[in-house]
C-alpha cells in the first residue's frame, strides 16, 4: 500500500484502468471460452443476458476511461452527449403532443447544454438548483403559452421527469469528476469509479440473489424478479464493495460502506423504476431489439447511474461539509 | 464527387442520425443493391432524408428522390444540394399537355437508378396515408422488373410538426416491407389500394 501511495495521482489512476481493463478482459475470455466449449448454437436467455451485461460493462469502462483521458471539458461533453441520447430516447417513449414542441426545444437545446456548462464551470450551487427551480417553472410556462390545455399536467410531468432523470441526474456523474474535496485534488475519477463499481455490484448481486432466492416478487406486473430480499442483498453487496474500495476515497471505512449502501440501493431502485416506465410505454427491452420506436437502449444502461449519481454527489458534499 | 459534396452528404446523414436515429428496419427484404422503387407514407419534409440516411452508403448513391423543379432549383444552394448530394430527379409541378409528368422518373429507371416516391403526392398528418396517386401504377406497369418496396416511416411528424422550424430529437424508424408486384389481372384502383395497404401494414402496433 505504501508503494501505491508513493505514486503520483496520475500513476494511481493509470494503474486503476490497467487493473479494470485486465479484469474485464479476463471475464470476457472466460465467457468466450465457455461458450466455445458448449456446442449448442442457440444461446439461452440467461447467456444472452450475460452477454448483454458484459457488453454494457465494456462500454461503461471505455466511456469512463475516455472521460478521464479527456479531462474536465471532455468529460462534460461526453456525458452531455449521453444525456442528449438518453433524453431523446425518453421523449420518444413519452408520446409527447404537437404542442409540446417548444418545451422540448427548450429542454434539448437550452436546458441540457446549460446544465453541462454549469458542471464544466464548477458552479455547483447554481448547478444544483438550475433544473429543480428555474427549469421547473419555465417548462409549464412555455407549455401554457402553446395554448393547448389538453392533458396539460400529464404532458408537463413527462417532460419534467425526463429532464430530471436524463439531464439533472446524469450530469452529477461528471460533477463527481470535478468535485474538489479538500486534500483530494485531481482524484475525482476515483469517486466516479467508486460510484460505478458500487452500483454495478448492487445490480449484479441483486440479479443473482433474485435468481437464487426465488422470493415472491413485490410488484409482479412491473418486474418478476424484484424482491425486497434481493434488493437488500444488492445494497449490502454495494456496501461491501464500498468498504473494500475505501482506499481510493477520502472517506473512512464505515463512511465508504454507508455511501456504497446508499448509492447501490438508489441505483437498483432506479433500474426498477425504469422497468415500470418501460412497461408503461409497452417496451420490453430497450436493448437493440427492433422495438416500436427503434430505441437504442442507452437509457437502460444509464438509468442506475441517473438515480445513484445525484444522491451520491449530494450526500458526499454534505457529509464532507462542502456547502451547501 | 468533390469533397464539398461528400462532406455535405456526411453532414446531412450525421444530423439526421443525431436527431432521429434514422433506424432502418428491413423486415420484408434485405438492403440489396437491386433496382427498386421505395414508396412510403409522407408526413414531413424530413421523410426523404430519413429514408436516405437509413440506407447503407452504397445504396444511397443509386437511390434518388423526386424534387419539384420550381422549388428545389430556385436558389443556388437548393439546386446544388438536390442535384449533387441527393441526385434528385426533377419534375414539373405544372402539368403541360405535351409532356408526361412521369417521363423524368422513367428516364432515371431506364438508367438503372432506384427511386423513392411518396405516392400520396402531398404530406398528410391524419395518421393513415391518403389515397395513392396513379404514378406508382404506371411505373409498375412500365417497369415490371423493378422491385416495389413499401416503406412505413414512423414518428417523423413528431420531430418537426407543420409550421415549426427547429426539429426536436425523437427516434424515428423506416420499416422496409416485402417487395410487391403488379398482378397480371389487377386494375389500377385495386393495385393502388393494395400498395397503400402494404405500407399501412408496416406501421408498428400502437400500444
Amino acid at each position: 500500500v505504501n508503494a501505491l501511495r508513493a505514486l503520483t495521482v496520475e500513476q494511481q489512476v493509470g494503474l486503476l484502468f490497467v487493473v479494470l481493463f485486465g479484469l474485464l478482459l479476463a471475464v470476457t475470455l472466460v465467457v468466450a471460452l465457455r461458450s466455445a466449449r458448449t456446442q449448442h448454437v442457440e444461446h439461452s436467455d440467461t447467456e444472452l443476458r450475460l452477454l448483454r451485461d458484459l457488453r454494457a460493462l465494456w462500454i461503461g469502462t471505455v466511456v469512463f476511461w475516455l472521460s478521464w483521458m479527456s479531462g474536465p471539458v471532455g468529460a462534460t461533453l461526453l456525458f452531455g452527449v449521453f444525456s442528449f441520447l438518453a433524453l431523446r430516447e425518453f421523449i420518444t417513449l413519452a408520446h409527447t403532443r404537437r404542442s409540446d414542441h417548444r418545451s422540448l426545444i427548450l429542454a434539448f437545446f437550452v436546458v441540457l447544454p446549460l446544465q453541462y456548462v454549469l458542471v464544466g464551470l464548477r458552479s455547483f450551487d447554481l448547478f444544483s438548483v438550475f433544473i429543480p427551480v428555474y427549469v421547473f417553472l419555465a417548462i409549464p410556462v412555455l407549455s401554457a403559452l402553446a395554448g393547448d390545455p389538453q392533458r396539460f399536467l400529464e404532458r408537463n410531468a413527462k417532460i419534467q421527469w425526463g429532464i430530471t432523470v436524463c439531464v439533472f441526474g446524469l450530469s452529477h456523474a461528471p460533477a463527481l469528476l470535478l468535485l474538489e474535496f479538500p486534500d483530494y485534488a485531481g482524484r475525482g475519477a476515483f469517486l466516479l469509479f467508486f460510484l460505478v463499481i458500487v452500483t454495478a455490484s448492487a445490480q449484479i448481486v441483486q440479479e443473482l440473489a433474485s435468481r437464487r432466492l426465488r422470493r415472491r416478487p413485490v410488484a409482479r406486473h412491473i418486474d418478476r424478479s424484484f424482491s425486497y430480499r434481493a434488493w437488500m442483498s444488492g445494497a449490502a453487496a454495494a456496501a461491501l464493495a464500498g468498504a473494500l474500495l475505501v482506499w481510493i476515497t477520502p472517506l473512512r471505512v464505515w463512511e465508504a460502506a454507508g455511501m456504497g449502501l446508499v448509492a447501490g440501493a438508489c441505483g437498483t431502485l432506479g433500474e426498477f423504476v425504469m422497468r415500470a416506465l418501460k412497461k408503461d410505454a409497452g417496451v420490453r427491452f430497450w436493448g437493440n431489439h427492433p422495438s416500436v420506436t427503434g430505441a437504442v437502449g442507452l437509457l437502460d444502461r444509464v438509468a442506475p447511474l441517473c438515480f445513484a449519481a445525484p444522491v451520491f454527489f449530494h450526500s458526499a458534499r454534505w457529509y464532507s461539509g462542502l456547502t451547501p | 464527387m468533390t469533397i464539398a459534396v461528400k462532406a455535405m452528404g456526411l453532414l446531412v446523414s450525421f444530423v439526421a442520425r443525431l436527431v432521429t436515429g434514422a433506424q432502418g428496419h428491413w423486415k420484408g427484404c434485405p438492403p440489396e443493391a437491386l433496382q427498386r422503387i421505395y414508396f412510403a407514407n409522407h408526413q414531413s419534409h424530413l421523410d426523404w432524408v430519413l429514408i436516405w440516411a437509413a440506407l447503407p452508403g452504397d445504396l444511397r448513391v443509386r437511390t434518388r428522390p423526386i424534387a419539384a423543379r420550381d422549388y428545389w432549383t430556385a436558389s443556388k444552394f437548393k439546386h446544388w444540394l438536390t442535384r449533387e448530394v441527393f441526385h434528385a430527379v426533377y419534375v414539373n409541378r405544372q402539368r403541360s399537355d405535351d409532356q408526361d409528368p412521369l417521363e423524368p422518373l422513367a428516364e432515371a429507371l431506364e438508367h438503372g437508378d432506384s427511386l423513392v416516391i411518396f405516392p400520396e403526392g402531398t404530406r398528410s398528418n391524419k395518421g393513415e396515408p391518403q389515397v395513392f396517386k396513379s404514378g406508382l401504377y404506371h411505373l409498375a406497369e412500365r417497369f415490371p422488373a423493378v422491385q416495389l418496396i413499401p416503406v412505413w416511416i414512423d414518428n417523423v411528424q413528431r420531430v418537426m410538426p407543420k409550421g415549426e422550424v427547429v426539429p426536436v430529437p425523437i427516434l424515428c424508424t423506416a420499416t422496409f416491407g416485402a417487395p410487391m408486384q403488379l398482378q397480371p389481372d389487377e386494375d389500377k384502383r385495386e393495385f393502388l389500394e393494395r400498395a397503400r395497404a402494404a405500407v399501412l401494414a408496416l406501421r408498428p402496433a400502437v400500444t
